[in-house]
């Protein structure tokens, strides 16, 4: 702004002298000479554009005529009548200017020296001209229009005004969010005058008082604020500053290495190299591994603790589906396994790994006997939870639409055969358990019933033709059907050990077996009727047997066998494959992907598709579950028998007598015959009898705004609030109301200082007046930085 | 030792164990409770007991009842409840008296109301005839009666200290007036006669400063010593209908013009900040006296819109129950809660984060409500109409007026709180929504009801007939915003 004000004081000094009207006449020719001088020095220079006077016209060549001009001027007027001839215009001028300074013709630009001319005669402006002459040329812009202007200033204004009010969000936050609000806000303090005020008045009177005020004198107790005598802040002073200082470096230390390890692990996270995370991995594992031996060495009892911890991976490993397959990597890799060498090796790899994961590590002192009795009682334990899943497998409606044909074809062969066998199983082996193998049966019967009715007759009525013939027979067969109950068991077993793939193949050879024994029944009775002992005998061991073994005793006892030498032969293969598979002792359902690399699976997709099912609904019994479900709420539902018997009424009581049996008789009320369940003859459904219709009249039935989930709803609701159920403290926390008042009080708005605010000292008027004040000043300076964006 | 009132199972018995030997058993035939002791060879425990846990200090203390709070005890903690809460919404609708006094003596409508700052029981208005009266509202009565203006009083308003305050009329001229009447066989005379050149419409004084804003064609901002406004602010030409200063940030006013803007100033910058345009007029605003950026403005769509004064280009809430234009609305001091005062002739309450109003106030006699404050203990509301009469009401229908006893404080608490627990239960819900309306507030309900729901059907159908993302929908906050000009 320095220029245009300069200017502007010139134009000032120009009025000035204008109108002092001085007769120059005396130096008009050193004047002339003067200002001829001056106007060569001045073409270097310009008026700056912005000015108002000037006509932003170019200049030309003309400014020599134009000098020429001015002599001539100022020549005439040596003559001195008027100092502001106007000069005429032969043709018009763009601007007509105010200060009767104007450039001759339309092209003409005004230039500083034209504005100096009047000024040179005074000395005094010596300066102003010295100065004028050393101004730069410079552009301003365009000031803008109003309307623009005054939306910059709105525009400024508001993110201001928006960025003062701000302030107050935590404390409307804090206000909505308070638990109770009590108006007015503002607390009036009692006055409390401090201690050493009450003091000021006080006296000592009694010898008593006067002893107490001298020791206290004495040593120098301070009596008024800062209850700390010299000594002691002295003391003080002296322990900080050394101890602040050792603090202090060493939390710069702690901080700096702190900063250093932290820059170190993003760094080292931030590496994206597989190979390198694997290189670490190993690396520290092998570590690990020296400094466990060296452990052990040194001091074995922590090594055990090493040993527990090691344990625990395992157990963790063991119950995550980290190796075992399921996972992209090695989905994608299944798939081409079947045809690249490498991706099988690698998928064996990381079988190989999991099982050397999940490894037991074996204790030495545990006798081999001890291990083998552990081996059959889970297995033996797991059989019944196989059988179930494969019932289960075979309900689950998902798992049904999946089925391939040929697998479908597979079961509804088995079946009728398995039905019998299993009706026989029910009255011999179903003691032990009766409740869930009833229900397994149940839920075998209706798959049978559902899948398998139309084409079950023609197997059926031959085998029972068969079975009626003899009465010897009869017996032998039901022995034999125990047996194949039992071989059904082991074979489940296997079907669960091995994968899908080779349970379909297992069985479609177990189906050809039993196809070609049906003839051979008949001459092979006598030999069954052997085995009959057998089995009995062998009920308990068999069933946890592995199922090489009696496959064997199998083969053994079947010489007359049609199976030929081939598919013996396979069996052996899969035998092997089974023994294999078991020393694994996986147990888990869900299988591993090691059967694409072994066995060739024939339909793939299906069997993949069925394995993700299972692997879905791997360890939920959705079946179980719900029968059992239904079991409680039928018995939840029955009406109970009342009791009434009062011991100790007309008899004696104390540990261990019991009223009476008469008595208990005569007090038992009870419960009257309920009427059948409406939902008995639907095993599939649970219907609610306790339901009351008219409750729900009384009862919310969409979940309020405020609320996500119902949980939250009911548990608000079945929290009372009551003095009945809380005690008197409780019950005043409970009910305090959200906003309370006093009565009488006015309750003025929120004030700044209120809520912990500096509000400002000056008033709004005040700010208003000093703003006004110097606006113009800043509305330009405003304008400006505006422009500049 | 004699029994205590306290009585239960187990003191019983150890009465029973600590006879003395003098003491005949009470009942020996039922020999139920065995041999007796024989006390040379027995150890008796004797029971030990602090009068001090049941012995009242004076006569006029309570008699202390121990509780057993053992939950088995007391079943059916909700059901009971339940009926606990329903009782109190019925004696709360039972109780709902709202109605305290009509303020009777204006010779025409009334047109503005003014709270004096420090005092409770004094209240200023203003009529359609130019007059102004205070009352004093414990004894009902009207205190003093000026003759302030020749038409309207358009605006009163205390002075923050409540000394003195200021009218605008319609005769073009800001009059301040001292609060107290004059001497004996003094004249009736304004302390301050500012004539203007163009009609007031609006005054509110500043809550710390002697600074006041008028409003008419611009917003004009005063200070008191002066005669000619110290700045006037101006944006668009249409008159402005009222001008309110923001109770915290002090400095910030708002104004509602008549070509349907609300327009935003700064006072010390003396700039204007920003305007937003909504579908119709808006006709007043009033500040949150908590929260310093919410307002709320009444407009003549018969909705009320709470702003963020930051955001203005959709509302915080729409407040949508009224039947026709909101002439008036005011804050709760305690922020929570706002009442509006409508031209359908009834008033009501709305909390400030509902869209819904939870009360409505109306009378027969009562016309179109054109003003209306809240007192500034936050217990009533006052309402001014047409029909010339102001209105005290209470801000809760069914409170208790007066000192509470603590038990009934108490109870009174506990009531409240049922009541929100179990609000969403359809009984409770139904009894506490219960409203009795005039016929032509219900039925008007019903008819607007009725072309909602014609106007939302209509844009699903078109939205279902047209090309999917033609129609957007819009939400109810953002409908009523036309623009916000910068």
């Amino acid at each position: 702004m320095e220029p245009k004000s300069d200017t502007r004081r010139f134009f000032k000094s120009l009025h000035a002298f204008g109108e002092r009207k001085q007769a120059a006449t005396v130096n008009m020719t050193r004047n002339v000479a003067d200002l001829l001088a001056l106007s060569q020095q001045e073409d270097l220079m310009d008026l700056p554009n912005h000015s108002p006077l000037s006509t932003s016209e170019d200049e030309g060549d003309s400014d020599g005529e134009r000098k020429c001009q001015k002599l001539l001027e100022a020549v005439s007027s040596l003559g001195g009548k008027s100092r502001w001839k106007l000069s005429e215009r032969s043709e018009a001028t763009l601007r007509v200017s105010e200060f009767n300074v104007t450039c001759d013709g339309s092209g003409e630009k005004l230039v500083l020296s034209d504005l100096l001319e009047p000024a040179t005669a005074l000395s005094s402006l010596a300066a102003v001209k010295k100065q004028l002459l050393r101004v730069k040329p410079k552009t301003l812009a365009v000031p803008l229009d109003k309307r623009e202007a005054d939306q910059i200033l709105r525009k400024a204004a508001f993110s201001k005004t928006s960025q003062v009010l701000s302030k107050w969000d935590p404390v409307v936050l804090k206000n909505r969010q308070a638990e109770q609000l009590v108006f007015p806000m503002e607390k009036e303090l009692p006055a409390v005058a401090p201690i050493e005020h009450a003091f000021t008045g006080w006296k000592t009177r009694t010898p008593l008082e006067q002893e107490v005020f001298n020791l206290l004198h004495k040593n120098k107790q301070p009596v008024t604020d800062p209850l700390l005598t010299p000594v002691e802040k002295a003391s003080l002073k002296a322990m900080s500053l050394e101890e602040a200082k050792i603090h202090r470096a060493e939390l710069q230390k702690t901080r700096a290495l702190q900063s250093y390890y932290e820059a170190r692990a993003r760094r080292e996270k931030k590496i994206k190299s597989k190979k390198y995370h694997k290189f670490m991995k190993k690396g520290k594992a092998k570590k690990a591994f020296k400094e466990f031996e060296q452990l052990w060495k040194d001091d074995p009892s922590t090594a055990l603790q090493e040993l527990g911890k090691m344990e625990k991976a395992r157990v963790l490993e063991r119950m995550s589906l980290k190796h075992q397959g399921s996972g992209k990597w090695a989905k994608s890799k299944a798939i081409m396994a079947r045809y690249d060498l490498e991706t099988r090796k690698a998928m064996q790899e990381q079988l190989a790994k999991k099982r050397e994961l999940t490894q037991k590590l074996q204790v030495v002192s545990e006798s081999e006997e001890e291990e083998e009795c552990t081996d059959e009682g889970i297995i033996s334990a797991s059989d019944g939870m196989n059988d179930l899943q494969m019932n289960a497998a075979g309900l689950n409606p998902w798992m049904l639409g999946s089925c391939n044909s040929s697998a479908e074809r597979g079961e509804r062969k088995t079946d009728p055969e398995q039905l019998p066998e299993q009706v026989a199983s029910g009255s011999s082996v179903g003691k032990e358990d009766e409740r869930p193998v009833a229900e397994e049966l149940l839920l075998k019967e209706r798959s049978f019933q559902e899948r398998v009715e139309p084409n079950s007759a023609k197997p059926v009525g031959s085998q029972e033709a068969e079975v009626s013939s003899d009465c010897q027979e009869e017996v032998s067969e039901s022995r034999e059907l125990l047996q194949k109950l039992h071989k059904e068991n082991d074979q489940s077993e296997q079907q669960k050990v091995s994968s899908v793939g080779t349970v379909l193949q297992i069985q479609r050879e177990e189906l050809a077996q039993e196809e070609s024994l049906v003839p051979q029944r008949l001459e092979r009775t006598h030999v069954l009727e052997e085995q009959g002992e057998l089995g009995k005998e062998g009920h308990c061991q068999k069933r946890g047997r592995p199922r090489p073994m009696l496959k064997g005793e199998w083969k053994e006892r079947n010489p007359h066998s049609v199976l030929d030498v081939s598919r013996k032969e396979k069996k052996k293969k899969k035998d092997q494959l089974i023994d294999l598979q078991k020393l694994l002792t996986t147990r888990s359902p869900v299988k591993s992907l090691a059967v694409p690399t072994v066995v060739e699976l024939e339909d793939e997709v299906e069997t993949d598709h069925k394995q993700i099912i299972k692997e879905a609904f791997a360890g939920d019994d959705v079946i179980r579950e719900f029968l059992k479900e239904k079991r409680e709420a039928v018995e939840a539902n029955k009406p109970k028998d009342l009791d009434l018997t009062l011991p100790g009424w007309g008899e004696w009581v104390g540990m261990g007598l019991k009223p009476s049996a008469k008595k208990r008789r005569r007090f038992l009320i009870k419960a009257p015959e309920s009427s059948p369940r409406k939902d008995k003859n639907l095993p599939n459904v649970i219907l609610n009898e306790k339901r009351n219709i008219l409750a729900a009249a009384h009862q919310v039935h969409t979940l309020p705004h405020p609320f996500t989930h119902h949980q939250q709803f009911e548990r608000t609701i079945q929290n009372p609030i009551g003095y009945t159920w809380n005690t008197q403290r409780a019950f005043q926390k409970l009910t305090v109301p959200k906003v309370g008042t006093k009565l009488g009080h006015i309750i003025k708005p929120l004030k700044a200082e209120n809520v912990g605010y500096h509000s400002s000292s000056r008033s709004d008027l005040s700010v208003l007046q000093s703003n006004r004040k110097c606006l113009s000043k800043k509305q330009q300076k405003q304008l400006k930085a505006s422009s500049a964006d | 030792m004699r029994r205590s009132h306290v009585t239960g199972r187990g003191p019983r018995k150890a009465e029973v164990a600590c006879l003395p030997e003098g003491w005949q058993n009470p009942n020996p035939a039922r020999g139920s409770w065995g041999p007796r002791p024989r006390a040379a060879k027995m150890k008796v425990k004797m029971l030990s007991r602090n009068p001090d846990n049941y012995v009242r200090e004076t006569k006029l203390d309570i008699q202390r009842v121990p509780r057993n709070y053992d939950p088995t005890l007391h079943p059916f903690e909700v059901p009971r409840e339940y009926v606990r809460a329903l009782n109190a919404t019925k004696l709360e609708r039972v109780f709902a008296k709202p109605f305290l006094a009509s303020l009777d003596g204006h010779r025409d409508g009334v047109n503005c109301l003014a709270k004096h700052p420090k005092s409770l029981t004094t209240v200023l208005s203003g009529a359609c005839d130019g007059e102004v009266k205070i009352w004093n509202l414990t004894r009902r009565k009207c205190v003093r009666t000026i003759q302030a203006h020749e038409g309207f009083v358009r605006g009163i308003c205390a002075r923050f200290c409540g000394t003195s305050f200021f009218t605008v009329g319609d005769d073009k001229t800001v009059k301040q007036w001292k609060m107290d009447g004059p001497g004996c066989g003094e004249e009736e005379e304004p302390l301050q006669t500012i004539l203007g050149k163009t009609v007031y419409t609006g005054i509110d004084h500043h809550w710390k400063d002697p600074v006041f804003a008028t409003c008419g064609q611009q917003v004009d901002i005063w200070d008191e010593q002066r005669t000619s406004p110290v700045c006037s602010m101006n944006w668009g030409f249409d008159s402005i209908c009222s001008v309110k200063f923001n109770p915290i940030e002090t400095f910030i006013l708002g104004s509602c013009a008549s070509d349907r803007n609300i327009v935003l100033y700064d006072m010390r910058q003396a700039t204007p900040l920003k305007k937003v345009i909504l579908d119709m007029r808006t006709n007043t605003i009033c500040w949150n006296p908590m929260e310093a950026f919410h307002f709320t403005a009444a407009n003549e769509d018969y909705n009320l819109y709470t702003f963020d004064m930051r955001a203005l280009d959709m509302p915080v809430q729409v407040h949508m129950d009224h039947v026709s234009a909101v002439l008036d609305v005011d804050y709760s001091p305690t922020g929570k809660e706002f009442v509006s005062a409508s031209f359908d002739k009834s008033i009501r309450i709305f909390p400030v984060e509902r869209s819904r109003s939870r009360e409505v106030y109306h009378t027969k006699r009562m016309q179109h409500v054109i003003c209306v404050k809240w007192t500034s203990d936050s217990k009533y509301i006052m309402c001014g109409s047409d029909e010339m009469n102001i209105r005290l009401w209470k801000a809760n229908a069914s409170e208790k007026l007066g000192v509470l006893s603590s038990r009934e404080k108490a109870a009174n608490d506990y009531n409240q709180k049922l009541k929100e627990k179990f609000q969403y239960h359809p009984h409770v819900k139904r009894i506490a929504r219960h409203r009795h309306l005039p016929k032509s507030i219900y039925s008007q309900i019903q008819e607007q009801r009725i072309m909602r729901e014609s106007r939302r059907r209509k844009e699903m159908n078109r939205r279902k007939h047209s090309k999917p993302g033609s129609v957007p929908v819009v939400s109810e906050r953002k409908k009523h915003v036309v623009a916000v000009v910068k």
